[in-house]
């Protein structure tokens, strides 16, 4: 059963497109990210043109942050003050990011700075989370764990604008938020993610943000960034396909529930560690195209008319 | 060589009425048709096979080329650098023809000599693809290597043929081949043109359009997308907010 893209331009089985997003929301669900970081990936190699897959997989994020959230704002889990100064950086961020985006199109480079950006942050944050969970599992099986201190005060907090953050029990500079939804806002733009894989270490080592309101606040900023990458990706490329947007996000909702479930019979140190090997997987993937002789040195593209 | 093709294709055609037999020239030797003038890229498009068929009066051998409508492409060559693979140089060529496929009733080499389907512009080999007016200085040699390029990139995209598919004939009188257009294939207005040869020579030449074009909701779509773009990325969020919002309802208490 074929359906066409009518911005892809391309002809692409359903089952296909519900299973990846099934499968990729089942692992969103069961390590609770968003997934854009695989899902991305997975579009280009069965052929979807690159610009196309991240204006996409930004339409998706915004559907799945949205669900999410829903199920942290009736905990109370997000903090909305923290949100709105993250949501600001990184409307500003994206903006930049689909302007250098256009730029390096034009220039025939985005494929290579797509492809270099995942393979650094995926290499360096499933390295890091593999070290930690690795320890962490070590730890708990040596002795009981160690409570330290909050968080450590260091330069960052002399900065200034600071701000009182209630949910958080945070009293920083707004700078500090700022920059951070700023540089995620970038990536976001980039590389068709939500950035949740980035925003999440940053708030809790960066910001020293409690745990609990990590997860919602993240949500409710990606929404906001994402719905930006979407509108400016269709108005300056015209690569948001809303029909495989909608297919993706279908089984990405199913597959999202069941991934929950089964994450609850699985340990948290087992569950980054399991995460960290796929990350690495995929960067492992992309690096190896980066450096492995291409079939055709050469390759085509349109020049658009305007 | 290039510059005097379009003199020497006039050439050709008034050779043809110089060398024809008097009878020969006001009578409608070669006649062709397609099954379609007209192919929707609907919701469900895979692709599409039209027939092209056509009758002859008397003895000779049948080219049928289709093509694309033109556009500009971009050829980019990659280099290693530190390890990486990084496009690092690249050459633009204009007038393009999308699609280029041809169709033979012997080979195609039997038919008509080397020159000639040049001239003619038969076969992705011999199509006149010149670089535009900014790369047009570069060495004559580098010049071809991005042409091959170009050439073997629209072979693997399915959009060039790489061997001329077969035209069946029936009692040296009746002749159809069927043409397969892809589902990466652009809009615009293809021409089939058919081709009678004798001797080596062209004889008779007969055009027809057939219009590619989107139609239904996915051509609605891409309109819209290209046309109305900041609405249709408003629409895009709503419809993602409204998607989400429902699957956090329905699924609240699964």
């Amino acid at each position: 059963m074929h359906i066409y893209l009518p911005i892809a331009e391309m002809s692409v089985n359903i089952l296909l497109i519900c299973g990846m997003g099934g499968m990729i929301g089942f692992l969103s669900g069961l390590f609770g990210v968003g997934g854009g970081f695989l899902m991305t990936p997975l579009l280009i190699f069965i052929g979807v043109p690159a610009p196309v897959a991240v204006g996409t997989e930004a339409n998706q994020i915004v559907a799945s942050s949205v669900s999410g959230v829903l199920a942290h704002w009736r905990r109370g889990n997000v903090d909305f003050k923290m949100g709105a100064v993250l949501v600001a950086g990184g409307f500003a961020g994206s903006s930049l990011g689909v302007l250098l985006f256009k730029l390096l199109q034009t220039v025939g480079q985005i494929d290579l700075v797509i492809r270099l950006c995942y393979v650094v942050f995926l290499g360096a944050i499933g390295g890091l989370m593999l070290w930690e969970s690795v320890r962490a599992i070590r730890r708990s099986r040596v002795m009981g764990a160690r409570r330290g201190k909050l968080h450590q005060h260091n330069w960052l907090h002399g900065l200034p604008l600071k701000l009182r953050f209630r949910r958080s029990k945070l009293y920083i500079s707004a700078i500090l938020p700022f920059g951070i939804g700023a540089g995620v806002g970038v990536l976001s733009a980039l590389m068709g993610v939500g950035g949740g894989f980035i925003m999440i270490p940053a708030m809790i080592y960066l910001l020293g943000m409690p745990t609990s309101v990590v997860v919602g606040t993240s949500l409710f900023q990606i929404i906001f960034v994402t719905a930006n990458v979407t509108f400016l990706q269709a108005i300056s490329t015209q690569t948001v396909d809303i029909v495989l947007a909608l297919l993706l996000l279908t089984g990405a909702v199913i597959g999202a529930q069941f991934g929950s479930k089964y994450s609850v019979q699985l340990k948290g140190e087992q569950l980054r560690g399991l995460l960290s090997l796929l990350v690495l997987a995929v960067c492992a993937k992309l690096g190896f195209d980066l450096v492995a002789r291409p079939v055709d040195l050469y390759s085509i593209a349109p020049v658009l008319a305007h | 060589m290039r510059q005097l093709l379009l003199p020497a294709r006039f050439s050709v055609l008034f050779l043809l009425g110089t060398l024809l037999p008097a009878g020969l020239v006001h009578a409608e030797v070669l006649v062709a048709d397609t099954s379609r003038h007209h192919v929707a890229i609907t919701t469900g498009f895979t692709g599409a096979d039209v027939l092209l068929f056509g009758a002859v009066e008397g003895k000779g051998d049948i080219i049928v080329v289709i093509t694309g409508p033109n556009e500009t492409v971009v050829v980019r060559r990659k280099q290693q650098i530190a390890g990486v693979w990084a496009n690092t140089d690249s050459m633009t060529f204009a007038d393009v023809p999308n699609f280029h496929v041809i169709a033979a009733s012997r080979p195609i080499g039997d038919i008509a000599d080397a020159p000639v389907r040049t001239q003619l512009n038969i076969g992705a080999a011999n199509l006149d693809l010149r670089p535009a007016p900014d790369s047009s200085r570069r060495p004559a040699g580098e010049i071809e290597e991005f042409r091959k390029a170009l050439v073997r990139n629209k072979q693997a995209e399915g959009l060039y043929g790489r061997e001329p598919s077969s035209i069946t004939v029936l009692s040296d009188r009746l002749f159809r081949t069927l043409v397969h257009f892809p589902a990466n294939m652009a809009t615009g207005t293809y021409t089939a043109t058919v081709y009678l040869f004798r001797e080596g020579n062209p004889v008779q030449i007969v055009r027809k359009p057939i219009v590619v074009e989107k139609t239904g909701v996915g051509a609605e779509i891409y309109s819209y997308a290209h046309d109305q773009a900041p609405l249709y990325g408003i629409a895009a969020i709503l419809v993602a907010v409204g998607a989400g919002w429902l699957a956090g309802v329905v699924f609240r208490n699964v």
